[in-house]
């Protein structure tokens, strides 16, 4: 196991939330950072700060505040650009990774030479959260293009035999999770896409829970579209991120459109800005994106190697804690190996929604149901489970105390 | 600890011996209802019979996934509507709702309610109000379906 260099008291004393109680008057142990993370004060300063001092509209007017708050604005694309190891004008804010994706499932809907034909092929894959399926459904019923996915292993590993023939002279665009929501597989989206460079596809890597825990760097990836939010990252809500190579972005016509966006505006017709200000219309959430780049700056600070060991060393105890336990079956790769800190589990007898409810009332908070990726748990044949996600501030002791909660739950529900 | 007060006996022992469970015949309608959030989901099917001009709920029968809280809110539903006129029937499962947004603070009628007094501790949980309303709004619309069938 990789050292840890990470002061998890001295992270945790920066978070408001983790000192409050929860039911019963219990400290509050969270583990759902995979639906959304705590925030630090850093984070919160900065919007604040960002509404105190600079709110004006960005991009428009020639007072000092719109000025500022393009700063701020432009500050925050620089920082998510140099994260991600992009260039500046390749990061477009959006509201979340859902409409990042959506943006390119549109885009590759509309004109230009991206535009996707009937009889082309679209390929996903088994593991998708939601918000990179049906997207892509959506765009497939709308062009008459085939969706094709690659299948899971029992272990909760993408199947990659059939890679070579998945991918065909057809296939316009592969669509991959880089970690997953439910199982934490992070599959080998570098290997992925070379494979789909070679048939002449596209790349796009939802990075929703990849970006918040580990270093990622869109050149070593080799993808051509990256999505992901804000909120999981430490970072507010309703600011998000879609990574495009410049020379797509450049090809891809609006998907919302409006103010901001456009070049000049005439009652017969319009014609609209360059990346990546064609895909933001409307006036910029500037005070997200100062919380967004203040949220860089911390991950930067504790260096994202170090988030991802001390994520690696979390996940491993709880993968021997759960074992331990009778009746606790965990869905996906039972170790570190390529493997982020989102443990789902079944525990036999007892329906996920009553093991949240019992561990909610220990102060514990853990996802329940299908986290919005019904086929993998269809994959997998169960209904639902129960969801344990990690993250900066998570501590040893608080896996041992989810694994007596479950332990709890079993005697409660006369179970196990 | 208000575990209890959510998961009384009555709801646990109706979870683990379930009343009128499986899917029988003959039936009037039948109704797929899911609950998006978690994937609980239930089949239900509605017998009517007429009872002197009156719709009467000759049957309930279901089959059904899901928590402990959604399989005994089916369960004692089951109970409670089957034998009677749908007109009554309807009114208890507005007095169940009205239990459900009751945040707690309800005080249900045992003599209308019966069983499902036992819920009153759910309608805290705003999470959990789905899952015991999963199968009473499976039977309102089965029903609606089935008169709607006979009319």
């Amino acid at each position: 196991m990789s050292l840890v260099h990470l002061d998890v008291a001295a992270v945790r004393a920066d978070f408001p939330a983790l000192a409050r109680t929860v039911r019963n008057d219990k400290p509050l142990i969270y583990l759902d950072s995979g639906a959304t993370s705590q925030k630090p004060v850093q984070v919160l300063d900065a919007e604040r700060s960002c509404y105190e001092r600079h709110n004006g509209a960005a991009h428009r007017g020639t007072h000092l505040l719109g000025e500022e708050a393009t700063d701020v604005y432009e500050g925050a694309r620089a920082k998510v650009a140099a994260f991600l190891g992009a260039d500046v004008g390749e990061v477009v804010f959006t509201k979340n990774a859902t409409e990042a994706i959506n943006l390119v499932a549109y885009a590759l809907s509309g004109s230009g030479r991206l535009q996707v034909r009937p009889g082309d092929e679209i390929l996903i894959t088994e593991m998708e959260h939601h918000a990179n399926l049906v997207p892509w459904q959506q765009l497939c019923e709308r062009t008459g293009a085939t969706l094709r996915w690659l299948t899971v292993t029992p272990e909760g590993r993408l199947d990659l035999d059939h890679l070579d023939s998945m991918i065909t002279g057809r296939t316009r665009l592969v669509a991959v999770t880089h970690q997953s929501n439910v199982t934490g597989t992070i599959p080998p989206v570098a290997e992925i896409a070379r494979a789909a460079h070679e048939k002449g596809a596209l790349v796009l890597a939802d990075a929703a829970q990849s970006v918040p825990h580990q270093p990622v760097d869109v050149a070593a990836l080799g993808v051509d579209f990256l999505a992901f939010s804000a909120h999981k990252m430490l970072g507010p809500y309703g600011i998000g991120v879609l990574f495009g190579r410049a020379e797509l972005l450049e090809a891809m016509p609006p998907f919302l459109t409006g103010g901001s966006m456009i070049e000049v505006v005439r009652m017969e017709g319009s014609t609209f800005l360059p990346p990546p200000q064609r895909f933001e219309p409307g006036v910029p959430a500037v005070a997200q994106a100062a919380g967004l780049a203040a949220a860089v700056d911390y991950l930067n600070a504790l260096g994202m190697g170090n988030v991802a060991a001390h994520e690696e060393s979390l996940t491993a105890h709880a993968l021997d804690a759960l074992r331990e336990i009778n009746g606790v079956r965990i869905l996906g790769p039972d170790t570190t190996k390529d493997r982020g800190g989102a443990v789902s589990f079944e525990v036999e007898g007892i329906h996920p929604h009553d093991v949240g409810q019992v561990l909610d009332e220990l102060g514990i908070a853990v996802r329940t149901g299908h986290h919005c990726a019904w086929p993998l748990h269809r994959a997998f044949g169960v209904q639902a489970s129960t969801r344990a996600s990690f993250y900066v501030y998570n501590t040893h002791d608080e896996v041992d105390a989810l694994a007596d909660g479950i332990r709890y739950a079993q005697r409660f529900f006369g179970a196990g | 600890m208000q575990l209890q007060s959510m998961y009384q006996d009555i709801i646990l022992d109706h979870y683990r011996n379930p009343h009128h469970k499986g899917l029988r015949d003959p039936f009037d309608a039948e109704v797929h209802h899911v609950n998006p959030v978690c994937g609980d989901e239930v089949t239900l099917r509605v017998a009517l019979k007429d009872v002197g001009g009156e719709a009467v709920v000759e049957d309930v029968s279901y089959d059904s996934l899901g928590c402990s809280i959604s399989q005994a809110s089916a369960s004692v539903m089951s109970d409670l509507v089957i034998g009677r006129p749908v007109g009554e029937a309807m009114t208890i499962s507005q007095a169940f709702l009205e239990l459900m947004q009751s945040k707690g603070e309800g005080e249900p009628d045992e003599d209308v309610l019966e069983d499902a007094v036992a819920f009153v501790g759910v309608s805290k949980y705003p999470a959990r109000i789905k899952c015991a309303l999963l199968g009473w709004m499976a039977w309102k619309d089965a029903t609606a379906r089935a008169m709607e069938g006979t009319q």
